[in-house]
């Protein structure tokens, strides 16, 4: 099925929000859910991060970060045209209750995945403490969002262009490692979303004062309905799905490493599609290449 | 003169030697007069065999005296009346345990190539873009056809002739399930898949594509929504070994394999964008259909070893014998009586070989086929870059989760009585839902007996 773009938002210099029509998506959607997208015919199946559903107007937020020639070609879309595909919303939603102060750890386009997640935490009256981060103040997103959303706000970036010099792990562990007093009641639950490496070493720094800790695992994905297996991650010896059984898992169980390491498995070929991309939109730009790199959809309007 | 009986009129096929180079078609067809040659062949046996082991009781002996007469096109309509899919199930029964198996001309190895006949009647048709005229008589009550694999797609078929309003929900961005997703292009053409279902899309079924039920939109609407369901979802969750190494790149189920070469067309990588890795040794562990499938996909991909790795004998292979003889051809290597105990990878997490044990065959178990035993201390390594486990599938066990009203047996296969009816009154299902791994031409028998079903439930509370 067909969804159209109706706006188109560059965050930051890699990241993206498109608005797309998707009714059935936004009215099933719940935070922690996710979709899976075609850009053209002869793409890939990508899962994508749902920010935000209005299912009044049947538009649901995507945001994503151009890695490889999919979200290049996605990048390119302009308002008013196509996405293939989409199905969704896919994956269990978070589990929202009232757990008492809850801190939501963000990184990059995980930062757009905790925002509804936070929003209902914060609706069904936690405390919602949270800590995103970037390389750069320029990379941040949806910083005013997230203020809004959350009790409090924390910011990092490796540079120390905006907020605190240095990793959104620092900001926790110190958090967690300062002696328990009336002023710091303990810590109920953390959330962290983003990439692999940070949430694993949330999980690191959790893990010694066993404070439950969920993280949503951005695994290669294919069909998302639990058909092909290349999504599995490990929970000690156990086998589970990440489009099925997840996205959302106990980061104390996670075995980090494969997810690492498995995210890497198609990486020199998805390279290769980059390279080869980049290089006929040059081709194009310059009027080298009469052919169209893929097909062209227009607004139907 | 020919003389009836005679030699099989050999298929003509591409070579091995250029098979191996693309996922064209491997058998070419019979032509007209090879098509003729081989219908008059036909001993036209009284207790006609073939029609009784067909489990769709086609019309066998009609459509081959009527290619020996050279009318094809009534051939045709003979076939197709009972089967909206003959170019598929021309292509992909498993013959040789049936009809033709059957077939009195097979004592010697000559049985008259039943399949090949009714693929090339179809070809027949389609080449000249003829189809069945239907004369619908609307009906008002819809029905939801759950899954488009070939139970779903022939009761769509049998309840839109009746008139009914039918709307498909398929999970994925294709119909076809797994003639779309599993069975790849060189045993059948995507295009012949393509044509079946602009079909069922001409005479009015609606196509919802993208649509998980379940997930995407709840099975208690549907129940609501729709005067009679017909679950035809497959059994597309693949198994795992569930032993070490399993966590390593290069490891794939031969699901995820197929569908990232067959649906999503990864062997044309570049002008589609969704990529495979295929090592240049590659081990599929299982000897059915689909590891036979895996293995000539991943000798067309580029690998140079392809190992069969079977626990059991080439004599328990529940695979098509065309499935392995093709195989064989193209220099699968056929190891046997081994059984996998851990996959070995380097410091990187690539898979680098497997460690196989020998095996024995002991008594047989509950499947009637001998149960394989492993011998102790006979280990050894296997170097491997690429692993692909075709252990079976079971059903999808998200859709089973979320309509939890529905009675599944222990293996989660759905319950069903005689005539295909779940514990829901008006909920029917069939196909590898309630059968586990079966056929194609089973689903399409269950297919069409739940339409015949709901057709009889339906007309009655009308009156
Ligand atoms: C690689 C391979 C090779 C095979 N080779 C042969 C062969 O040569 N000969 C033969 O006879 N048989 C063969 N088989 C077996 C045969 O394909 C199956 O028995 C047959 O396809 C079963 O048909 P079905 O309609 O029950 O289900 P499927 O074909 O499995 O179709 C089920 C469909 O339902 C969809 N679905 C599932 N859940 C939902 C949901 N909740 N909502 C919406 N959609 C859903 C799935 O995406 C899928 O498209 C092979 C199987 C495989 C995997
Ligand atoms: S993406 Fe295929 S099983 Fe999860």
């Amino acid at each position: 099925m067909k969804a159209r773009i109706i706006e188109r938002r560059q965050l930051c210099p890699e990241i993206y929000l498109y608005k797309i029509e998707a009714p059935h998506v936004a009215e099933r959607f719940r935070p922690g859910q996710f979709v899976i997208i075609q850009t053209h015919e002869k793409g890939e199946r990508i899962p994508l991060t749902v920010a935000e559903a209005q299912p009044e107007k049947g538009i649901i937020s995507l945001v994503f970060q151009v890695v490889g020639k999919s979200t290049l070609h996605l990048s390119l879309l302009q308002k008013g045209q196509y996405l293939e595909n989409c199905v969704g919303p896919l994956g269990n939603p978070s589990e929202i209750r009232r757990f008492g102060r809850v801190v939501c750890v963000g990184g990059g386009t995980g930062i757009a995945c905790l925002w509804p997640i936070l929003k209902a935490l914060k609706a069904v009256g936690n405390e919602v403490l949270t800590i995103i981060g970037a390389r750069t103040a320029e990379r941040l997103i949806l910083v005013e969002e997230i203020r809004q959303a959350s009790s409090q706000v924390f910011i990092t970036t490796d540079d120390g262009s905006q907020g605190e010099k240095g990793l959104v792990t620092d900001v926790l562990a110190r958090w967690i490692n300062s002696p328990a007093g009336a002023s710091s009641p303990a810590i109920d639950r953390v959330i962290a979303i983003g990439p692999a490496p940070m949430m694993k070493k949330v999980a690191e720094v959790t893990r010694p004062q066993r404070i439950k800790t969920i993280v949503s695992l951005n695994t290669i994905m294919v069909d998302g309905t639990g058909m092909c297996g290349s999504c599995r991650v490990f929970l000690g010896q156990t086998m589970k799905l990440a489009c099925i059984d997840g996205p959302e898992f106990d980061a104390h169980r996670v075995n980090f490493d494969d997810v690492i390491s498995r995210l890497e498995m198609f990486r020199q070929k998805e390279k290769l599609a980059l390279e080869t991309y980049r290089r006929q939109l040059a081709a194009q730009r310059e009027g080298l290449a009469p052919k169209e790199l893929h097909p062209k959809r227009l607004s139907s309007d | 003169m020919i003389k009836i009986g005679g030699r099989r009129v050999p298929m003509r096929e591409l070579s091995p030697e250029e098979r191996i180079k693309n996922f064209s078609s491997v058998p070419l067809g019979y032509t007209e007069a090879e098509a003729v040659r081989e219908a008059q062949r036909c001993l036209q046996c009284r207790g006609v065999p073939c029609e009784v082991y067909c489990p769709i009781h086609l019309r066998v002996l009609d459509m081959i005296r009527a290619i020996a007469a050279r009318r094809f096109q009534e051939a045709f309509f003979i076939i197709q009346a009972d089967n909206p899919l003959p170019a598929i199930t021309g292509r992909v029964c498993p013959q040789e345990s049936q009809c033709e198996g059957v077939c009195p001309l097979a004592q010697d190895g000559r049985g008259l190539n039943i399949g090949k006949l009714e693929a090339f009647v179809a070809d027949w048709a389609r080449a000249r873009g003829l189809r069945e005229k239907l004369q619908i008589k609307e009906r008002p009550q819809r029905v939801a056809v759950i899954g488009s694999g070939p139970a779903g797609l022939i009761c769509a078929y049998d309840l839109r002739r009746w008139g009914y309003q039918v709307v498909v929900f398929e999970a994925l961005h294709k119909a076809g399930g797994v003639l779309q997703y599993g069975i790849p292009a060189f045993r059948l053409p995507t295009e012949v898949v393509d044509y079946e279902i602009s079909y069922l899309q001409e005479i009015g079924v609606e196509f919802r594509l993208n649509f998980f039920v379940g997930q995407n939109i709840p099975f208690a609407e549907l129940r609501r929504d729709f005067a009679a369901i017909f679950i035809g979802t497959g059994a597309g969750a693949p198994l795992f070994l569930g032993i070490e190494g399993e966590n390593l790149k290069g490891v794939y189920s031969a699901n995820e394999f197929l569908i990232r070469v067959n649906l999503m067309k990864a062997y044309r990588f570049l002008e589609y964008d969704t990529p495979i890795i295929c090592g240049r040794r590659v081990g599929v562990i299982g000897a059915g259909n689909v590891a036979m499938d895996a293995a000539r996909c991943a000798r067309r991909l580029g690998a140079e070893e392809v190992y069969i790795l079977y626990r059991r004998t080439r004599k328990e292979s529940p695979a098509r014998d065309e499935e392995i003889q093709h195989a064989l051809e193209e220099g699968i290597i056929w190891m046997e009586l081994v059984a996998p105990r851990r996959f070995l990878g380097d410091e990187k997490g690539w898979c680098r070989g497997v460690e196989l044990v020998r095996m024995r065959l002991g008594e047989p178990d509950s499947s009637g086929r001998p149960r394989p035993l492993p011998i102790e201390g006979s280990e050894f390594v296997l170097e491997l870059e690429t692993v692909i486990e075709a252990l079976g599938t079971t059903p999808n066990r998200l859709f089973l989760k979320q309509a939890p009203e529905l009675a599944v047996n222990r293996w989660g296969l759905i319950q069903v009585d005689d005539n295909l009816q779940t514990n829901l009154p008006g909920v029917f299902a069939g196909g590898d839902a309630i059968r586990g791994n079966a056929t194609v031409i089973l689903a399409l028998g269950d297919g069409r007996k739940a339409a015949a079903a709901i057709h009889r439930q339906l007309s009655e509370a009308e009156r």
